[in-house]
């Protein structure tokens, strides 16, 4: 296949670079999938504390240093209430 | 051994930067499908960055195929982003399915391999190239980032473009390099 330079730019320009923060933030799903394991963990043998997290789940992982997103977030309430 | 087959051993193998490697490959190519295959934008073209990201660290192990990485990466963004699309109850996913998705991945198909290619000009070209092109920077921001006059620039802009359409050239020469195989690779998505 043959470029010109107005094709080459053309392509070039199509892939700009996704947001650092999402970027970052889909580099740190391993750390958060161990995070959110131990937690699920945790709560299987604590039911006061599947309570609180179900109650308020963004609060719990807040208070837990997490912020994971959406994705992990939906999957954790799937694990605790499934 | 591809680029892709030795990230996916690394991958597999639990090296953790790997991983962080594999993002910055294809972040930009799964960004663009969600944002300009499917026009998710704001959370919805974030949450499915994301789940995209998700699937692959989770079924990774699936891919029967290393090399099939891309394009199993571009099936698992689609398959996201049509959820994504369904559960929003938008009606344009079918339309867009049929008419200009498969278009438009095809070119990202292409605009992937420029900028694979793009890896292996010296690290001036890449970063004067991306600066321009990919992040829409002006030639006195390139100028003054870099700490090289602005009116060398555009000859600069040139010269790369010319290096990467040779490179280019010299891949088609060596037909088959690297084709990246099919979907089908996949045990399950």
């Amino acid at each position: 296949m043959s470029y010109d330079e107005e094709k080459l730019g053309e392509l070039l320009r199509m892939l700009s670079p996704a947001p650092e923060a999402w970027v970052r933030a889909a580099q740190e799903l391993p750390t958060a999938r161990a995070a959110l394991d131990d937690l699920v963990a945790r709560a299987e043998a604590d039911a006061e504390l599947r309570r609180r997290i179900l109650d308020d789940l963004e609060a719990v992982l807040a208070a837990e240093g997490l912020e994971p997103g959406s994705a992990l977030l939906a999957e954790l309430r799937d694990r605790l209430t499934g | 051994m591809s680029r892709d087959e030795e990230l996916v051993e690394r991958c597999l193998a639990g090296e953790r930067d790997a991983w962080d490697d594999l993002v910055l490959a294809y972040s930009r190519y799964v960004y663009a499908i969600c944002s300009q295959g499917y026009r998710l934008q704001g959370a919805d073209a974030e949450d499915a960055f994301q789940d995209v990201f998700l699937r692959v660290y989770d079924r990774l192990g699936t891919l029967r195929d290393p090399a099939a990485l891309r394009p199993w990466i571009a099936q698992l963004t689609r398959r996201v982003c049509l959820d994504r699309l369904a559960a929003g109850k938008r009606e344009e996913p079918l339309e867009l399915e049929d008419t200009g998705i498969d278009s438009t991945i095809e070119e990202l198909d292409e605009a992937f391999a420029v900028r694979e290619a793009l890896t292996e000009l010296s690290a001036e070209c890449q970063e004067v190239l991306d600066r321009f092109f990919g992040r829409d920077e002006s030639y006195r921001t390139i100028g003054e980032e870099l700490g090289i006059p602005s009116g060398t620039i555009a000859s600069r802009i040139s010269r790369c473009l010319a290096r990467l359409r040779e490179r280019l050239t010299a891949g088609d020469a060596t037909a088959g390099r690297n084709e990246g195989g099919s979907p089908s690779g996949e045990v399950g998505t």
